[in-house]
């Protein structure tokens, strides 16, 4: 067990834990994009960013990943930490000018019109944070997809960017997906995810005959539980 | 004559089926198909079990492989500093107007495909270009055409 | 095959018999193969010298000697003849056979082949005569001259291994540590970190496999200092590596070599093959029950792959995507175990230290930094090539004194080091010395051994512009600052040197770089700001002559520049007519000045190039 302080307040917690996740136990507000609970960290976003001094040293550290220390003097919305942040989400904005989550994110931190110039603004709704991809690999186990190409070029895609063969169309792509550019569609009993170009026949419920969930995410399970042939006839309603 | 599974299977057989060889193993493909075709690269993910997104994202992350079939002929075109500071990018200009293509791509007639690279260690005589093994140093926008002519 | 060396006696005896072979009287001709000398066609030569040898049925008389870099790339193709020590210079095919006749048969000088002193205007008979090389120190990059790199016979004979019997057959591991971090070794590849603290936390760190890599992907775009001596003298590397593996408990190691050297590539391999063969690699070495192995991956043509995450990332078959280092390496590295990684400078300077301990190593460089540093001088400068120097010479010394000044009588502007990571120095520094903490207190830093010097027709503003595009291109992408932001301050420079440029300008790149220093993942996107920032702070008259008058003071930037024909100075000959591909230029008759269509134009500059009357001029 470790003390230290987040803006003042004295904590105490486990050496394996990091800052956030100390802050977040303890109601404290640090702004995330790549993060999620259920994945690694990844430090990809940066805007979790906080101020950490221990002795004489003082830096800027991501908190998601970085682990408690004793006497660690931790400042969350210091004017560096918040200048630092005003700009990551300048660059946000600039790169995702139409996309809602980042338009109130900007407006959150005071920014009312982009610092770049008009003809330089894009309108991408992906902004790399690699949550698809993560959780595809971490929690779902397929690893469908991934972060292509290098640079500002990087992206998620699918193996040659035909049809990904590995994806089971669970969806967790779609519903991690902080803000909102994994474009997914259930309809006439298909469901879609036109980012990797897949499509999928959905399974019957036997009883209330409402579509719910991909066949071949059901096999997928099926088979990895060792589960019955008939185990999801049935949807999870009726059941 | 080999097929392109056998080819393939004796490059895995080298690298002893190690994941952390996969660079390596992708690298002796590109030498010998001048590309990373596609099937290739299916067959390196189902034999060794690693999913075929953990090999496209390496195979497009890395500059040293291409998904197209490369030219006959790879032009490098230094743009190191030194060899930028004493004109090279005036020299890929050059080079690009003679051949009609821009850097990366390769030439209809797949004789060319030009490439920059950032420093061979040739900076003593540059601007300087190498054409598949071999250097040439001291290159100048009006020396370009006749080098590409002895091709 | 030859019998493994199971004993410091063995190596011994192995290195008398060597030594007596090597001590024949011979004449002896090295000629410089490094890869800077293969544009000169120095493998021609050496052919041309082999045949010429057989030819007189010499052969077995006079040893040829092909070895690597001798530093003078200016001047190669280079020829080295024992008894002696004459260096030959520029060689060319058609000297081979008086070479042979005059200097080796008879001993008589050739004079025309000699370098010449610029300050005396002497010619130089003696290597170190040159006064490229009285400055320097080369006790790493020296050896090159006295071995063929493939040959470990060679190595061996100039004493080589015997730092590996002392240490791993005669130290303990501790001392071989406490040696090193006596010494104040710090590391050559950039960050100066204190390598013997670096080995010592490896060694601490908890789990019982441990690896030990040399990372060879020397990426700074101008530098090949590294190059040179992997190449060169892979031994050297090798016996430090091995050295190093024994101090810190490591059984496995990998040398990551890029992939744009494939000598150096092909060099190491038959070095490790040759080590393993003398027993000197592999299983039980040297009789010692210390088993070590060496396995070399090649980088797939990534930048960021020189950062140490990233780098084992690649050695892991995924993408060079570095992690946060909150953790360290030596803790957790390569496949999660405690990793030591250290350029390929730092592990040859290894054996010296061992060999002549850590006071002797001190007497050379400054408090902080001790030693000697190989760069590659490269650039706008007289003697191009690769020099070793003691840290804390000045600047001033190793341009003007080694460099021999600026080429085609031109005035110094700036040297850049540390590569994209680095600053770029005005003239009112160059009394600098070199030494680590110096360079960062100055805004640039070490690196790995670029130092690019550049004169007034270098336009500073496209420097920071020329790195900022090669940083935009490299970056993994990981990072929303380094990924976005490299792109936006390039932008900004489009801006600039397009004439679009506006008073907010400097500001925004000025809290842009805070951001980046600030929260970038990893080193690319923390020092990308470096060479905006050193050129704003030391240049900033050339950016505000881009903004605010939409000049380029150097006459670099395209969109500012206008070619126009100076009438007086051209004869009417026509040859920029025919070169131009925009046919800009019209021919109006025999001995009248050529005509420029401005209109038409695209400032590729071939017209200058081809003009032998200097009658293309530049506004």
């Amino acid at each position: 067990m470790v003390t230290f302080k987040i803006d003042g307040r004295e904590f105490k917690a486990e050496e394996s834990q990091t800052i956030l996740q100390v802050a977040k136990e303890n109601g404290i507000d640090i702004p995330t994009l790549c993060h999620h609970e259920a994945i690694e960290p990844y430090g990809a976003c940066r805007l979790c960013i906080v101020e950490v001094a221990k002795g004489r040293r003082n830096r800027i550290v991501t908190s998601c990943l970085y682990p408690v220390e004793e006497g660690l003097d931790v400042k969350t919305n210091s004017p560096r930490v918040m200048s630092n942040r005003k700009m990551l989400v300048e660059l946000l904005l600039a790169r995702c000018s139409k996309n809602k989550v980042i338009n109130e994110l900007a407006l959150q931190m005071g920014i009312k019109q982009s610092v770049i110039r008009p003809e330089y603004l894009e309108e991408e709704d992906c902004m790399v944070c690699g949550l698809c991809v993560r959780t595809c690999e971490q929690v779902v186990g397929v690893s469908a997809i991934s972060l292509v190409n290098r640079g500002i070029t990087k992206e998620p895609a699918s193996p040659f960017l035909e049809s990904a063969r590995d994806c089971i169309g669970c969806g967790s792509c779609y519903y991690v997906c902080p803000t909102g550019a994994i474009k997914m569609e259930d309809k006439n009993g298909t469901r879609f995810i036109y980012n990797w170009k897949v499509e999928f026949k959905l399974k019957k419920c036997k009883i209330c005959g409402n579509y719910w969930a991909p066949e071949k995410q059901l096999e997928y399970i099926r088979k990895k539980w060792n589960l019955p042939e008939d185990f999801f006839d049935i949807c999870p309603t009726c059941k | 004559m080999l097929t392109m599974d056998e080819k393939v299977t004796a490059i895995i057989k080298k690298y002893d089926s190690d994941r952390g060889q996969l660079v390596s193993i992708l690298q002796d493909i590109q030498t010998e198909y001048y590309y990373l075709p596609e099937e290739a690269l299916i067959q390196v993910s189902e034999t060794m079990g690693i999913p075929a997104s953990r090999i496209f994202d390496v195979a497009t992350f890395f500059k040293a492989f291409s998904l197209q079939p490369r030219g006959k002929h790879l032009i490098n075109v230094c743009l190191g500093t030194a060899c930028h500071v004493r004109g090279g990018s005036r020299v890929l200009e050059t080079v690009e107007r003679c051949l009609s293509i821009k850097r990366g791509e390769t030439t209809k007639d797949r004789k060319f495909t030009l490439e920059t690279v950032n420093c061979m260690g040739c900076c003593a005589v540059g601007p300087a270009v190498k054409i598949d093994g071999d250097y040439y140093g001291h290159m100048s926008t009006d020396k370009v055409n006749g080098l590409l002519e002895k091709f | 095959m030859p019998n493994k060396l199971r004993s410091k006696e063995d190596l011994e005896a192995l290195r008398r018999e060597l030594i007596k072979e090597r001590k024949s009287d011979r004449p002896l001709i090295a000629v410089c193969n490094g890869t800077a000398c293969r544009p000169y066609g120095c493998l021609q030569l050496t052919e041309a010298i082999k045949q010429e040898l057989s030819k007189r049925g010499l052969e077995k008389k006079v040893e040829l000697r092909i070895t690597g870099c001798h530093g003078l790339c200016e001047k190669g193709p280079i020829v080295i003849i024992q008894p002696g020590d004459m260096f030959y210079q520029q060689v060319k095919l058609e000297d081979v056979p008086e070479i042979l006749s005059e200097t080796v048969i008879k001993g008589t000088v050739i004079d025309r082949l000699l370098h010449t002193d610029p300050v005396t205007d002497k010619k130089v008979v003696h290597r170190d005569e040159i006064p490229f090389y009285r400055k320097q120190e080369r006790n790493v990059l020296g050896n090159n001259v006295e071995i063929n790199p493939t040959k470990i016979e060679d190595y061996i004979a100039i004493g080589g291994y015997a730092a590996l019997a002392k240490a791993i057959l005669g130290m303990k591991p501790e001392q071989i540590i406490e040696e090193i971090k006596s010494s104040g070794l710090r590391g050559r590849g950039g960050a100066g970190f204190a390598t013997g603290a670096k080995w010592e936390s490896c060694r601490h760190a908890p789990g019982d496999i441990k690896y030990v890599i040399v990372n060879a992907d020397e990426g700074d775009p101008g530098a090949y200092a590294n190059e040179g001596l992997l190449s060169g003298n892979p031994h050297s590397v090798l016996e430090g590596l091995i050295i190093g593996a024994y101090a810190i408990g490591s059984q496995q190691g990998y040398v990551y070599v890029r992939n744009e050297y494939p000598l150096a590539l092909a060099n190491m391999t038959i070095a490790l093959n040759q080590a393993e063969q003398f027993g000197l690699l592999g299983k039980n070495i040297l009789g010692s029950g210390f088993d070590f192995s060496v396995r070399i991956n090649r980088g797939g043509g990534a930048f960021v792959c020189g950062e140490s995450t990233a780098l084992m990332a690649s050695l892991e078959g995924k993408v060079g995507e570095p992690r946060a280092k909150y953790v360290h390496t030596v803790e957790k590295g390569l496949w999660n175990r405690p990793s030591d990684l250290n350029n390929v400078e730092t592990w040859a300077n290894v054996p010296l230290i061992i060999n002549k301990g850590a006071d002797w190593y001190r007497i050379l460089g400054t408090e902080g930094s001790k030693g000697t540093k190989i760069f590659s001088l490269v650039g706008k400068i007289n003697n191009t090539g690769l020099v070793e120097v003691p840290m804390g010479i000045t600047l001033r010394e190793i341009i003007y004194d080694i460099g021999g000044g600026i080429r085609d009588g031109k005035k110094f502007k700036a040297v850049q080091t540390g590569g994209p990571s680095g600053g770029c120095l005005p003239e009112s520094l160059l009394n600098l010395p070199v030494d680590f903490d110096e360079l960062s207190k100055a805004g640039s830093m070490m690196g790995s051994g670029g130092m690019i010097v550049m004169d007034e027709t270098t336009c500073m503003v496209d420097i920071a512009k020329y790195f900022l595009t090669f940083l935009e291109e490299e970056s993994c992408g990981k990072c929303l600052p380094c990924r976005e932001g490299i792109k936006r301050m390039r932008q900004v420079f489009d801006e600039i040197t397009e004439g679009r440029g506006s008073d907010k300008n400097i500001e925004f790149l000025e809290q842009l770089s805070a951001t980046l220093v600030d929260s970038s993942l990893c080193g690319l996107g923390q020092t990308a700001p470096n060479p905006v920032l050193t050129t704003i702070r030391y240049f900033r008259d050339e950016y505000e002559a881009h903004i605010k008058d939409k000049r380029c003071p150097a006459g670099v930037c395209k969109t500012l520049i206008h070619y126009y024909i100076i009438e007086e100075k051209c004869p009417g000959c026509g040859i920029c007519v025919k070169e131009c591909p925009q046919e800009a230029i019209t021919f109006v008759g025999k001995k009248k000045p050529v005509v420029m269509d401005e209109a038409k134009c695209i400032k590729c500059g071939v017209c200058s190039d081809v003009c032998k009357m200097g009658a293309i001029g530049k506004r």
